[in-house]
């Protein structure tokens, strides 16, 4: 069991920090954005551009994980409090461990397909 | 009594006192409300139906009051724990129009209303009508070692009282005051949708043992609560704080236990 592995205070710390961070970086994409007009940040080759930015795919890249890591567990929160059980408890933990890592992981493809020029 | 001391209820000092004082009777201006009874056996029934009567009270009259009235002169089957009637053993808990209340601490004139509903606490299982089963609260104040834990003792022969300054006391004096009464669980979101929650009742106790100086149990207690449906279960509604009959703040406890887990409190 996950709470084996961890207790439940350090998955809470994480949970914290990662929302402080999340709102940090997203601070910083709100502002690169609104460096040019809205409309013009939408067209796709400033979209493409911003991948092919090393610093600004970081920063995607660090917002992709940062908002997998709160969600998943802020959803595993919610869950186990609706219903409790140990196989259902296991369940949910391991379920939104597997679709966090599922969405980090095609996130991350997308980041880097695009900064490399695969798109 | 003494000159110009505290008056009993129901008498009232005379404007023109002289040396010999005398003391009228005020009359009772009695008034009455209509009492509504949820009334359930789970060895019978499938859900609670409601009986109301009719029951007459005074200014000082409380929830209990009427409940005893109706008992003892109506119907002699309503199932009803009390005990102390003065607020002290905590047995009279139940919902009082809408609101987790202890029925000894609550006149019936406070409540403002012409229609008063008593039901049993939510989120404990009901033995009968307005009794209810204290199991899974006692279970979890077990749970947490509500009690003094250290390696020497107070009553070994050549030892002395462990004296404590009163900034010490106020550290934890409120938590004290807990009558386990039950009413915090009763209002508590939490405990409503999870049956495992640890509840504001015992993690307030939990506090009130960890802030104490002569306890040395406060990393055995936190291991205790930080588990998966321990301290982090509470939303931090405040709604355990609001009805407290005793004046401890459940909901402070709790933030004040996570300032240990987090570790920005020793």
């Amino acid at each position: 069991m996950m709470s084996n592995i961890m207790r439940e205070s350090h998955i809470m710390k994480i949970h914290y920090l990662t929302a402080l961070v999340a709102v940090g970086f997203v601070i910083i994409h709100i502002m690169v954005r609104v460096m040019q007009g809205f409309s013009d940040s939408l067209l796709f080759d400033n979209v493409i551009a911003n991948y092919k930015s090393i610093p600004y795919a970081v920063v995607l890249e660090a917002m992709l994980i940062l908002i997998s890591v709160h969600g998943f567990n802020g959803l595993r929160i919610i869950l186990l409090e609706l219903k409790q059980g140990s196989t259902y408890e296991n369940a949910v933990t391991y379920g939104c461990l597997a679709a966090m890592i599922v969405l980090i992981a095609y996130g991350s493809r997308t980041i880097i397909m695009a900064s490399m020029g695969m798109v | 009594m003494t000159k110009g001391g505290a008056l009993p209820k129901g008498f009232e000092r005379p404007s023109n006192s002289g040396s010999q004082e005398k003391y009228e009777e005020v009359k009772p201006s009695t008034k009455s409300i209509t009492l509504r009874i949820s009334k359930f056996n789970p060895e019978k029934d499938h859900a609670p139906s409601f009986l109301e009567f009719p029951v007459s009270y005074e200014k000082w009259t409380t929830v209990l009051d009427a409940i005893l009235e109706v008992k003892n002169y109506h119907d002699h089957s309503i199932g009803v724990r009390y005990s102390c009637r003065q607020s002290s053993c905590g047995s009279c808990g139940m919902i009082i129009n809408g609101k987790p209340k202890l029925a000894c601490f609550t006149k019936i004139s406070e409540l403002d209303s012409n229609i008063v509903t008593v039901e049993p606490m939510n989120n404990f299982p009901i033995i009968r009508d307005l009794a209810v089963g204290f199991e899974r609260m006692i279970s979890t104040h077990k749970r947490i070692k509500p009690y003094i834990i250290r390696e020497d003792s107070e009553i070994s022969p050549g030892t002395k009282e462990f004296l404590q300054t009163p900034e010490d006391v106020e550290k934890y004096i409120q938590f004290a005051s807990c009558i386990k009464c039950g009413l915090c669980n009763s209002a508590c979101p939490t405990m409503a949708t999870d049956s495992t929650f640890i509840g504001p009742q015992a993690l307030a106790q939990a506090y009130r043992y960890i802030a104490d100086n002569r306890d040395q149990g406060k990393d055995k207690r936190l291991k205790i609560i930080d588990e998966r449906h321990g301290i982090w279960g509470c939303h931090f509604a405040g709604s355990c704080s609001q009805v407290c009959p005793k004046g401890v703040d459940p909901a402070m406890g709790i933030q004040l236990l996570r300032g240990y887990l987090l570790g920005y409190r020793k």
